[in-house]
């Protein structure tokens, strides 16, 4: 990690307007800092961390994935009925629908890649037919009754205060730091950001562009499968409407995080950071009580609008003295 | 892309065609016509009402994909205009209440084109962010109920009305198609607007004013949207912020793509696009008539799109336009 400071500007931009936030809150709500708070927003939040995390390396890559909020509700409602209907155990379930992640973001990959295909495009595809799939094997909410639902939300570890560190919270933290390990420590991570930089140019250095470009959308995938699971064990449910829209709560937290959507540049701990700004604004929002849940989207889109321009003029800045970062060039 | 022939848009033609006799064969009411009260009615006159919302986005939007651009922030745009017509339907004039939602679809417009062209920001990020805050402040105008009016003369606006026999919205899509065809092919504008989308360097070198063109395109499909918005509103006789055009933005990007408009941007077809827009409501309504649940819409739509794409994509579509759109690419 020999990056300079100033390449990690963003990160600590979106950390500062976090702690800031915090701040807020907590003047206005005494209660507000404390780790019971803490360790909700990192329940409530966790499955958009983790989708969060494969939406960075796509969009680094310089690609875009529309379908993780439907692959989220795919994986409930198959769990749903893989568990209660089928009698599947649970474990075997979760490996099943991980699998099938995988197969559904190779095929989105290898689309994009051997069809020279717009992502926005291809992922929008998928984004209907995991839906329409979805719609297809049931329209009702099915609880999920399976001991292991009801052993892993009660398995959390007690930090007194009432706060708990539940099941979900762990997963989201593991893969936040798995994925921070293969982003900047592994060459897979180098190739990705490679990719983002230019496509022709990481061919020619003699990278597999095909091979990483399926990778990454199965990667995407398997991590919107994961996230599918932790949303079920959540809501102890499967319904084929749940998760509508969170591609858009994706990839806002992830611009939020400092990562550029032309590609080549960003980081996972930022989009992580920018998840909980997100959840922040919303837990702002339950604790007034007075004010209405629609200011959470104005609220988030100023956030982006305020991120971007930050962007633009710390990118302009950067052509003007000539310390162009790799990878910046508009497409 | 010196060669840029008319495209005749056979298979896109062909392929209304083909979903309509395949409406036919599921319901052989499917071409009957009815008169009745000086109105023409029957399914086919459906297909083109229903579809005229998206018909309307899609008209905007063909013209954004054309400048390599698009726009994600039209159905909260549609959102925020049929909430404003709606709360000043049953105390305002019908101009004061058009003149309201139309401007501030033009304004919404003007805000997307400013980042694109001014800032420089991406148009999937810039309109993103329309996209997010928009529904909210369509909840904001209406406080988050339903808001309901009773004046006749916007409600005629609506599916209930009728022009000459026909529904007002398919005449308003008609009206609409021919003013944007008049502006972009009666004139040169509709070659600059494609010779920004290849290469908006070179455009801007040969003295096309790029920025002020995409301000103006970004502002039309803010016109359609507020538009397709007033339609919506005036069919249901309300506003509901959280549902009105959700998810159309993505319908009108898909009707834009089945017409064969490339999302790489430098070529287009606003009559297409309808087409297009048209494909996907017979679809929709060939699957209600059918009996077959709602729900296998969506998986049929998105085999519609996967064939379309692998129809248009370059590997498929030839060497040589393969080899044009990787010099393309290159050289941008």
């Amino acid at each position: 990690m020999t990056r300079s400071l100033s390449r990690l500007m963003p990160v600590f931009a979106t950390t500062a307007v976090f702690l800031a936030g915090f701040l807020i809150c907590s003047l206005a709500y005494p209660n507000f800092a404390s780790l019971r708070v803490v360790m909700n927003l990192l329940t409530d939040n966790a499955f958009l961390g983790i989708v969060a995390v494969g939406m960075t390396f796509v969009i680094i890559s310089g690609g875009i994935d529309l379908s993780v909020g439907s692959v989220i509700g795919f994986t409930t409602v198959f769990l749903a009925l893989a568990i209660e209907r089928w009698g599947v155990p649970p474990f075997a379930a979760f490996l099943v629908i991980l699998l099938l992640c995988a197969a559904f973001g190779a095929a989105m990959g290898a689309t994009i890649q051997y069809f020279e295909l717009p992502p926005f495009i291809v992922t929008l595809a998928g984004m209907f037919l995991a839906r329409g799939l979805s719609f297809l094997m049931s329209t009702d909410s099915i609880p999920i009754t399976a001991d292991l639902y009801s052993n892993l939300s009660d398995h959390a570890i007690r930090l007194g205060g009432g706060a708990r560190f539940t099941v979900p919270a762990m997963v989201m933290l593991a893969i936040v730091a798995a994925g921070m390990a293969l982003l900047h420590l592994t060459r897979f991570g180098a190739n990705v950001y490679a990719l983002g930089g230019s496509r022709t140019a990481t061919g020619l250095m003699g990278i597999n562009v095909a091979r990483t470009t399926v990778l990454i959308y199965t990667l995407s995938s398997v991590l919107a499968g994961l996230s599918g699971i932790v949303f079920s064990l959540y809501t102890s449910s499967g319904y084929s409407l749940s998760a509508v829209g969170v591609e858009l709560d994706a990839i806002a937290a992830v611009v939020i995080g400092g990562t550029l959507l032309s590609g080549g540049y960003g980081f996972v701990f930022g989009s992580f950071l920018g998840v909980l700004i997100q959840g922040l604004i919303q837990t702002y929002i339950s604790f007034d009580g007075s004010l209405s849940s629609w200011w959470a989207k104005i609220a988030t889109g100023f956030l982006l609008f305020t991120f971007i321009a930050f962007q633009q003029i710390t990118l302009h800045m950067a052509r003007r003295s000539r310390l162009r970062p790799a990878g910046v060039a508009q497409p | 892309m010196a060669l840029r022939l008319p495209r005749i848009g056979t298979s896109q033609v062909a392929a209304l065609i083909l979903v309509l006799l395949a409406n036919w064969m599921v319901s052989p009411q499917f071409f009957d016509f009815h008169i009745r009260d000086g109105r023409v009615f029957g399914s086919v006159i459906d297909v083109l009402n229903r579809g005229a919302p998206v018909a309307l986005l899609s008209i905007g939007m063909v013209l954004v994909i054309a400048m390599r651009g698009i726009d994600l922030s039209v159905g909260a745009v549609m959102a925020i205009c049929g909430a404003i017509a709606a709360s000043l339907a049953d105390s305002h004039t019908l101009p004061v209440v058009l003149a309201a939602a139309l401007g501030a679809g033009l304004l919404c417009g003007l805000w997307n084109g400013l980042l694109v062209a001014v800032l420089g920001i991406q148009p999937i990020v810039a309109t993103l962010i329309l996209m997010v805050a928009g529904r909210g402040i369509a909840q904001l105008i209406t406080e988050g109920r339903i808001v309901t009016f009773s004046s006749p003369d916007l409600a005629f606006l609506g599916g209930s009305g009728s022009v000459l026999g026909l529904p007002t919205p398919v005449v308003l899509t008609f009206g609409m198609l021919a003013l944007t065809l008049l502006i972009v092919r009666g004139t040169a504008l509709g070659l600059m607007i494609e010779a920004t989308g290849g290469n908006p360097r070179a455009s801007a070198l040969a003295g096309i004013g790029t920025k002020l063109i995409t301000v103006a395109v970004y502002m039309w499909s803010g016109l359609c949207a507020a538009l397709a918005g007033i339609v919506a509103a005036a069919d249901i006789l309300g506003a509901d912020a959280n549902n009105a055009g959700l998810w159309l933005e993505l319908d009108a990007i898909l009707a834009v793509v089945i017409g064969g408009t490339s999302l790489f941007g430098g070529r287009f077809s606003v009559v297409l696009a309808v087409v297009g827009a048209l494909i996907i409501q017979a679809m929709n309504t060939g699957i209600l008539l059918s009996g077959f649940p709602p729900e296998t819409n969506l998986v049929v739509k998105a085999v519609v799109v996967l064939a379309v794409l692998l129809a248009q994509s370059p590997r498929v579509a030839g060497h040589f336009a393969g080899l044009g759109v990787l010099l393309n690419r290159s050289r941008s």
